[in-house]
Order: structure tokens, then sequence, then C-alpha cells
């Protein structure tokens, strides 16, 4: 009775879940475009490209929960995959500017103008055209993380020592890209966008068309996620997520299933970093900080690991927090505070916002569906002793 | 080129001349071992016999320092990892019962089924009528058909005892083995998983590790006693207990 109703509760939420999303991505552009600036329904673009991130970040959490809360692989470097997915996002804007950098000139971009480039480096090939850099934002964190996970799973490194090892990945990231020689911007990233697809970046429409953009992507990548964990693929993950070496003696290969949703998360993960960038504004290797990798990890576990919907609710909730605190006098706080917020979840909601949740609905429905049954058969007349139930 | 031709033995299990050493301590001594196929076996010993060693050397978790170990008289399980042995049909059901606690019973046996375990085919599967038939089966056999539903976690010890020995019918084995199956069970528990047993043995080869000699006795097959990771003796139960050498290792010198 209870994987049924689980299911079916999961099959609720993800119907709201659902509808949020999509009529956030369309009302809140339409209200931007549409209504007076001023007026008191009408959104912001500052509060647009806010939001923006947040559904942003709400996807880097669910392919953090397709792996962690579904198979336990507790990545703590996944910010790498957004950040490389940023990276060939912010390489295309870069290429958009043509003469209208500082330098003016018309194939490099002004960094390497000012670090004496004299053409353009290979890496930087085909990035001037969209489908190329659209292609590489899932392809180079995908290619990363199969290699990666191919090594790391066929290895069998697991739990902690592969949370250390996707951390010293995202470092590693994080060194080679602050160099100023490795042709990617150095410390000071790439920025000053102007165009994408022969749109401005700044624009009010640009920035709302992105917006929904990204909840279009948080839709479609919820789908695929919900799509794998409810394939009999799922409940394979949940088996290796439970007891991978039993698993394994039922003749399953282990780290062909890791390996799989790695790459998928990771290809998501790219895909939330490329939408990022352009509504950000820039892109440095800041972003492959490896606290940023475990912030993200906490938003999954204060939304509830495993559920998906939370993933993405404890993104925007943590953030929109963030924001809120780190605006105010509270700001040298916060990472108290993101700390304190950590350990309380894990103290007090260890299935998380949207797990304890479902836990309690289902409960009191249980609790309701029994007492309906107590009345009804009291109203058929039926005086039943009370059993010891 | 037939297969037959390239047999190095009948047997089904062919362990011979076998050493595992941990850190210099001899799990595994000079093992030789033979089970024939449709062979019922019980294996007995006391703690530390190297009874479960010897079936992590079988099962691919734990690669022999020296030794022969052959399955249905052709491959040498020594080279092959735990999923490639699962895919040539040894089973294995674990000391401790491991269930997949946190899905329903039946998804843990949809789960045990010998059908397609690729990535590609569990993406795409969808359920077919001789698959839930199977596992309408194997729960009737395990006497879980009420319990379908219910997680496998909420079973009670006895019960996840069935329902891994129900995954390994679903897995459907040539050779099963089964560590400590009646662990923890109350007596008429034990006597029902004997019957199961002795059911399954019909059409499968079957090695049964357990420690409760009454189980041994009313499975009535041939005994073999490990003993520091040696065989000590074989035969029948009661050759077995009366043998002086196997009651002075069960009851210390």
């Amino acid at each position: 009775m209870t994987p049924h109703m689980l299911t079916r509760s999961l099959d609720r939420s993800a119907t709201i879940f659902l509808a949020v999303v999509a009529a956030c991505g369309i009302l809140i552009p339409l209200s931007n475009l549409l209504l007076p600036a001023g007026s008191f329904l009408q959104v912001p673009t500052y509060l647009v490209a806010l939001w923006g991130k947040y559904v942003c970040y709400a996807i880097l959490a669910l392919s953090i929960d397709l792996i962690w809360g579904y198979c336990g692989i507790l990545s703590l470097g996944h910010g790498a995959f957004f950040a490389l997915g940023g990276y060939a996002m912010g390489m295309y804007l870069m290429r958009q500017i043509g003469t209208r950098g500082v330098y003016g000139n018309p194939i490099l971009p002004d960094f390497m103008v000012f670090l004496n480039y004299s053409k353009l480096p290979w890496t930087w090939y085909g990035f001037d055209m969209f489908w190329f850099a659209a292609l590489m934002v899932l392809l180079v964190p995908g290619l990363l993380a199969f290699c990666f996970g191919w090594l790391a799973f066929r290895s069998r490194v697991t739990g902690v020592y592969l949370s250390i090892i996707t951390q010293a990945m995202t470092y590693a990231l994080l060194l080679a890209f602050f160099r100023n020689d490795f042709g990617f911007g150095g410390n000071n990233g790439l920025t000053d966008f102007k165009d994408i697809l022969g749109f401005n970046v700044q624009a009010e429409g640009t920035r709302a068309a992105l917006f929904a953009l990204s909840c279009l992507a948080l839709i479609a990548g919820f789908l695929i996620c919900r799509a794998i964990v409810s394939s009999k693929l799922g409940k394979v993950l949940i088996a290796v997520r439970d007891a991978e070496s039993r698993t394994r003696f039922l003749g399953y290969r282990v780290e062909s299933y890791k390996l799989f949703v790695f790459t998928v998360s990771a290809c998501m993960a790219g895909v939330a970093g490329a939408l990022y960038v352009p509504q950000v504004g820039i892109i440095n290797p800041s972003e492959f900080a490896p606290g940023n990798s475990i912030e993200a990890v906490i938003w999954v576990a204060v939304g509830g690991r495993g559920t998906l919907v939370g993933a993405a609710l404890g993104a925007v909730v943590v953030n929109y927090a963030k924001t809120f605190f780190t605006s105010g006098m509270l700001a040298p706080y916060w990472l108290f505070m993101l700390g304190a917020l950590f350990i309380l979840v894990t103290l007090l909601l260890p299935k998380g916002i949207v797990g304890t949740f479902n836990a309690w609905w289902d409960q009191s429905k249980e609790k309701r569906s029994a007492a309906a049954m107590a009345s009804a058969a009291a109203e058929d007349g039926v005086t039943e002793p009370k059993m010891a139930e | 080129m037939n297969v037959m031709d390239n047999r190095a033995t009948s047997a089904m299990l062919y362990l011979d001349g076998v050493h595992v050493s941990f850190d210099g301590f001899h799990a595994i001594n000079n093992l030789s071992l033979t089970l024939e196929p449709g062979e019922m076996r019980a294996i007995i010993g006391p703690n530390g016999a190297g009874k479960t060693t010897m079936m992590d050397i079988i099962t691919g978790k734990t690669k022999p320092d020296e030794g022969t170990v052959l399955f249905d008289g052709v491959t040498d399980l020594t080279r092959l990892d735990e999923t490639r042995i699962a895919e040539l049909g040894i089973g294995r059901k674990f000391q401790k019962p491991t269930v997949f606690e946190s899905q329903s019973v039946q998804d843990n046996l949809l789960l045990a089924l010998n059908v397609d375990h690729s990535v590609k085919g569990t993406l795409f599967w969808r359920g077919s009528k001789a698959e839930s038939e199977r596992i309408d089966k194997v729960l009737e056999t395990i006497r879980l058909t009420e319990a379908r539903n219910r997680l496998a976690g909420s079973l009670s010890h006895g019960q996840k005892q069935w329902l891994e020995i129900g995954m390994l019918l679903a897995q459907d084995p040539k050779l099963l083995l089964v560590d400590e199956p009646v662990a923890g069970m109350t007596d008429v528990e034990t006597h029902l998983t004997a019957e199961l047993l002795k059911e399954i043995n019909k059409t499968h080869t079957v090695m049964v590790v357990e420690h409760d000699m009454t189980f041994v006795r009313e499975l009535g097959v041939k005994v073999t006693c490990l003993h520091e990771g040696t065989v000590l003796a074989e035969g029948t139960i009661d050759q077995v207990s009366s043998n002086e050498r196997v009651i002075e290792v069960y009851l210390g010198r």
C-alpha cells in the first residue's frame, strides 16, 4: 500500500510543481513586459533577472538530486559542470561582441588583445556559432563527467572518497581557469556581453525571454529526471544507493548505471550554467569554488533529498534567504546561518521540506480514511466493539 | 567446437587447491570441493572456518591467491567479476538478509528477474505478462503474496530471509549459494525453509551454509565440514557429526 501512496503523492507534488513553474514562466515575463513600470503587479526587471538566477540554481539542484537522492553519489564538485556550461555560453557571448569591445578587435576578445594574443586559441574555434556553443554546453560537462566517472566508478571509488575527489576536480579547474595563460580570461573571467542571438542581453525583452527559457529548461529537466527515476532504471539506481554490492550480485553492472546518471546529471548542470551566465552577465573562475558545490548540496538537503521537487524548492528557498539576509545588516553572518540551517535541517527535518511534508500528508490521509471508515460504520448502525488496534 | 569437449570436469562447481590469505592470515587453505549438477550440499564449520570467504571466492568478491575454481566445467571464475558471475548463473543469499528495504516486495523480485540488465534495457523497460506471472509464482512460493506491495524494510526478519530466497528464485541461477538461511528464524519458519530449499533443489544446484544442526539434518543431504579454511570431513550428517576431529573442533580441546 505504502509505495503506491508514495507514487501518488509524488505525482500530486509533481503536478503542483509543474503548474507553478509554468505559471511563473509565463506570468512573470508577461507582467514585466506588458504592465506599466511601477504598477503594483509589475515585476521589475531586476527581480526577473534575480528569479532567473534562482531557476538556474533549481536546475543545478535537480541534477544533484538525481545522482545523490536516487543513486547515492554525493558529488561535491557539481559546480564545475555548471561553470563549464557557463563558460561555453560565455565564450559564445564574448565572440558576439565583435568590434564593440574596448580594443575593437573583430576576432579577439578584449582580454586576449590585452594579453598580446596574436591569434584566437584553437579552444575558441567555433564559439562564434550559437549551435556549436550550445552543443559544447552539453558536451564539455558531459565528457568530463564521463571520463571522471569512468575512472572513479570502475575503480569502485564510493562514498566520502568520491566526494573528496569531486572537490579536488572542481578545485583543480578553479586553479586552471584562474591562470591568464589558460586562455579563458583568467581571474576576471568573461564579461561585458552585448548580444545573444542578435538580441541585446541587457534588454528587458531578452531578460524576460531568458527567464521563460530557464523555466522551460527546469520543466524539461524535471520531466527527464522523473522519467529516469520512475523507470525500472530508477529502481536499479535506488537499489545501488541502498545496497550496492547486492545489486552487483544480481547481475547489474553498477558502474554503467552510475556513469549514465552522472553524465546525464553533468549535462543538466551545464545547461543550468549556460542559462545562468547571460542573466547574471559574467562568468569567472569563482564559480568553480568548492564552496559553491557544497552550497548546492545543502539546497538539496534542505528541500528534500530524493524528491526532485524538493531539490528545486530548496534551491529557491535557500537562495531567497541568502539574497534577503546578505543585503541587510546580517550580511556578515550569512555563512553562519547557512551552516546553522544545514545542521537544523539534518537534526529536525532529515527528509527535508518536501520529504517531511509528504510523510505528514500520507499519515494524515491514512488517519482521515480510517476516520471516514469508522464514521461510515457508525452510520450503518454497526456497533462493533472498539478494536485494540 | 563443442563446449562439452572442453569440459575439464562434469561438476557444477569445482574448487581445487584454493588458497586465500589476508595479511598473512590463511582464510582458505588448500580447499578442494566439488558439487555435482542437481546436488544440494550443506556446509558446516565453526566461526572463522572460511565458509563465507569461500562464497566470496565463488561469486567473485574475493580473488584467490592460487587454485582453480571452475563453474559448469568450463568457466574459470577467478578471472570474472561479480556481475559477470551473476550473469553466468550463480546466485547468492547473504548471511545478513540483504533486500532493498525502501522498495516494495514485488519490486525487489522484479529487480532480481534474470532479464535484460543493461542500462538501455532498464531505461526503456515495459513490464510483460510473463514477467508478472513469474513474480506472482515466486511470491506464492515464498508465501509473501499478501505482502507484495509492502516495503521490504517493513517485513519481519524471517520474511526478509524468504524474500531474499525469492530473489534467488527470480534470478533463476544454475547454482544457488545460500548463507545461513535460518539464522534468527522460529522453529516453524526453519522447517518451512527446509521444505522450500528441498523444493528449489528439484530444479537447481544448491550450496547451503548453516550452523543449525536440526536444519541440516532436516535437509538430509551430504555435509561438508570446514575448519581453518580446509575440508575437515565430508559425508552424511551422522558420519560427520560422529567424526572425532569434527567434535574436537566444535567443542574445543
